[in-house]
């Protein structure tokens, strides 16, 4: 039997790292790919931004204008990942950046989305963003970090460096600041159910679940 | 205690450490494949680390190059505990290896990337420990069992 112990231990700690390797890949990929990345829609001709998660065609739309330093901005991320899953197809989510010149990296944190939009990637790097907000905020130099995200997420590095300095990213934020400041914006995150304001007092989870439902109940459902 | 059961130990601890590097790695292997971020505790160094053109050899992690070559170890370790002495000679260039590449490792940290990964930097810890360990080891007179 002692002949066999060491082949045993050997194939036993093999099975066990590749099914605990397996098995923490699957969680940590079904995090990852919890939302419906093939709803996912990004950019649109010219210079105009317009990034839809969920159903294109569903009968509400939450449209947020978003600062991605604002830290409330990134709890309301999160919450809107459980209003997709929570509504299905009943609900799109429609992101418009207003970085506010209180936050340092706000700016270039929108250039570095919409760069990374360019090639198709806008919400894998919206919610790399978001999870890291508390790093690359503090960061001294945080467009270094811009570009290591873009480098996980599977990015052409180079071209994302060239796309962040391009005009067409820059243009795309601008659009959606100047459409914020018609709206007369200022404070992140806003949002527009339907095209219709949500109150200060109204931006919580069960407040933003009441707007849904009565827009909802309004439109009858895709 | 015998010179025997002191080597028997000596591999054993081989073993365990090698097994802890081999967990390390198996987690920074997974989070490379599936892409997600890694901070150290708010810190963006992981970040700089793992995402830096270093951390990959074309498309393949490096962590997984550790993990495999943790896994050699402890299965090297184990059967020298066992007393096949040939393992012993597999684990000497296996280890010299991972100490090799363990100091171009914290080079590229320390000088090119001005950033530390706390799990990078907890493996270079265990590789210096595994080749410690593999030194204090007396060398077997006899071969095989």
């Amino acid at each position: 039997m002692k002949r066999y112990l060491p082949f045993v231990i050997v194939v036993v700690v093999a099975l066990a790292t590749l099914g605990s390797g397996a098995m923490l890949y699957r969680v940590k990929h079904e995090q990852l790919q919890a939302l419906p990345q093939t709803n996912a829609v990004s950019g649109s001709s010219g210079s105009e931004s317009m990034h839809i998660r969920g159903n294109p065609d569903a009968p509400v739309t939450l449209e947020e204008f978003g600062d991605f330093q604002c830290p409330p901005c990134g709890s309301f991320a999160k919450f809107t990942e459980e209003l997709l899953k929570e509504y299905d197809s009943r609900v799109r989510i429609v992101f418009r950046h207003f970085p506010l010149s209180a936050h340092e990296h706000a700016r270039e944190a929108s250039l570095a989305a919409e760069a990374a939009g360019l090639q198709g990637h806008f919400w894998e790097m919206y919610d790399v963003l978001y999870r890291e907000q508390a790093a690359w905020a503090k960061a001294p130099n945080a467009r270094e970090l811009f570009e290591s995200y873009a480098g996980t997420i599977g990015l052409n590095v180079d071209q994302f460096k060239k796309d962040m300095d391009g005009e067409q990213a820059k243009e795309r934020v601008e659009s959606d600041q100047a459409r914020g400041q018609s709206l007369g914006i200022n404070l992140t995150p806003t949002i527009y159910i339907n095209g219709q304001p949500v109150d200060a007092k109204d931006k919580n989870p069960e407040g933003v679940r009441a707007e849904i439902n009565a827009a909802l109940a309004k439109k009858p459902q895709a | 205690m015998t010179v025997s059961r002191f080597r028997t130990i000596l591999y054993t601890v081989i073993a365990i450490v090698a097994l802890a590097g081999l967990a390390d790695a198996t987690f920074l292997t997974v989070q490379a494949l599936t892409g997600e971020t890694l901070s150290c505790g708010g810190s963006p160094d992981c970040f700089r680390v793992l995402g830096s053109s270093y951390a990959k050899i074309g498309r393949v992690p490096v962590a997984m190059l550790g993990a495999f070559a943790y896994f050699c170890v402890f299965t090297f370790a184990i059967f020298a505990a066992f007393g096949y002495a040939r393992a012993r000679t597999f684990l000497i260039p296996t280890i010299g290896a991972m100490f090799l590449a363990t100091l171009w490792f914290l080079y590229v940290q320390a000088f090119l990337l001005h950033a530390y990964c706390r799990y990078c930097l907890l493996s270079a810890a265990m590789t210096f420990l595994l080749t410690g360990l593999l030194i204090a080891a007396p060398p077997q007179r006899r071969s095989g069992e």
